[in-house]
């Protein structure tokens, strides 16, 4: 039992109320009620404890930032929630999310690596994602954005036609996002997701960040960087002693 | 639901084609081992006429051995197996249409290859015929019993040679069969239907077992 979740705090807070391991709920009910619950909480990668007693709940229109040094079992905790590594104990669930949706068909994962293609072109890497990936979206949700539509939101519409070969990195990284905006899921993990962005682009991806909290989205990721959104908790995993 | 298994498809026979993909990989191969035998083996025709149908199944099997450890394993590297594990699709369907593009995109050119490569090792019209059939009902058995191995093998680095290990076991009983129809036209009194029939239910038994075993060795890969 190496790591242990020792703090959780509310950046909104003034007050940083230490809890350890216990179930944090937030107070402010919103328009479409769906709630990300974790309890209890524990993983192991390659037999080593990487967390344990890890308790959590974030309600639609939140997000969580999830801080902690390097190795602390940041990305582990996103990949249990996206359902690709299986806890070790404790339990995940969706309150009221959608019938026959396993927690990680809730989910979009945007992890270190683009899921791209080299010799494909952007707009057909992109358009094979929006047809492949199972839809998830909240009732009442404003519809899905054209593959286009998100190429020029993200500013990459003039490389539609290019293998995906050619882009330059931030360009993947944003060519890679456009899947979030493509197919609608209520739940965002993002691991690192301001990584080789330049800062016009992570503003882009601040105001998509918004947009889906305002829809009754959630978000969680983990990052060194401060987002700039509103009403942010934040989760600390730190190593045990 | 038909739309995200054809997108995949379309996908997977796309990146096969294209630069990188294994298509034509696989025949030069095929092209590569045929042509060597006949140098090897010498200039005795009758020779040559009686084991044509065994080298062109050995070297259909080997060819496709070759491509089959990117079949999972260039997702995974790159990412979008996660994703397609999340994606909310069945995976035994999905291994499926992986298994039918692969097959497509590197099996059936095998199949086509046959009848050309026979002219190098001397096979009669109709023994031609023989192999060209039995490659078409076997190697979609191939390319299935090969995805077990490709999902097992999928989080090795270099897991190729171990596929091939993994995987030859298995084929055997197809290439018994499929070569045992395919000599039948040549060596009179041997029945071509029964081996041929054994054949067609190998490749039936790993059309079932193919995708829903590679489904529950790709769902404990991730970790």
């Amino acid at each position: 039992m190496d790591c242990l979740l020792i703090e959780v705090r509310r950046a909104c807070d003034a007050e940083k109320a230490r809890v350890a391991g216990r179930l944090v709920r937030f107070p402010k009910p919103f328009r479409i009620a769906m709630r990300l619950v974790a309890d209890t909480l524990a993983c192991d990668r390659g037999g080593r404890r990487v967390f344990s007693d890890l308790s959590l709940s974030l309600a639609s229109g939140r997000a969580l930032v999830v801080r902690g040094p390097n190795g602390v079992g940041k990305s582990s905790l996103l990949r249990v929630i996206a359902g690709l590594v299986q806890p070790a104990a404790g339990q995940l669930a969706v309150e009221d999310g959608l019938p026959e949706h396993s927690v990680g068909e809730h989910c979009h994962y945007f992890g270190h690596q683009d899921a791209l293609k080299p010799a494909m072109s952007v707009l057909e890497n992109l358009t094979f994602w929006t047809r492949f990936v199972q839809p998830a979206p909240l009732p009442g949700d404003r519809g899905p954005v054209a593959p286009e539509a998100a190429l020029e939101h993200l500013g990459i519409l003039h490389t539609a036609h290019l293998p995906a070969a050619y882009l330059s990195a931030g360009q993947r990284r944003r060519l890679s996002l456009a899947r979030l905006m493509v197919t609608l899921r209520p739940i965002w993990l993002l691991d690192e997701p301001t990584s080789a962005l330049d800062s016009a682009s992570e503003e882009t991806l601040t105001g998509l960040m918004r947009d889906h909290l305002a829809a009754g989205g959630m978000i969680l990721a983990a990052t060194h960087q401060d987002l700039d959104l509103p009403d942010v908790a934040s989760l600390r995993l730190e190593r045990a002693a | 639901m038909s739309g995200w298994v054809w997108a995949l498809f379309l996908r997977e026979l796309r990146l096969s084609v294209r630069v990188g993909g294994g298509a034509l990989i696989g025949v030069l191969f095929f092209l590569a081992v045929i042509t060597v035998i006949p140098f090897g083996v010498g200039p005795d025709l009758n020779l040559l006429a009686l084991i044509g149908p065994a080298v062109l199944w050995i070297g259909a099997l080997l060819a496709t051995l070759l491509g089959l450890d990117r079949l999972f394993q260039a997702d995974r590297d790159d990412g979008s197996l996660d994703l397609m594990l999340m994606a909310g699709r069945p995976l035994e369907l999905l291994v499926l249409v992986k298994c039918a593009a692969h097959w497509l995109g590197t099996g059936l050119p095998l199949v086509i290859a046959a009848p050309v490569l026979s002219i190098f090792l001397n096979l009669e019209p109709l023994a031609v015929g023989a192999v060209t059939l039995t490659l078409l009902a076997g190697t979609p058995a191939l390319t299935l019993i090969g995805a077990i191995g490709a999902a097992l093998t999928v989080s090795l680095r270099r897991g190729g040679l171990l596929l091939a290990v993994l995987v030859i076991p298995f084929s055997i009983p197809v290439l018994i069969f499929g070569v045992s129809a395919a000599g039948a036209v040549t060596r009179e009194p041997a029945p071509f239907l029964t081996p041929f029939l054994f054949l067609c239910a190998l490749s039936l038994i790993a059309l079932v077992v193919g995708p829903v075993a590679s489904a529950l060795a790709l769902r404990f890969s991730s970790d």
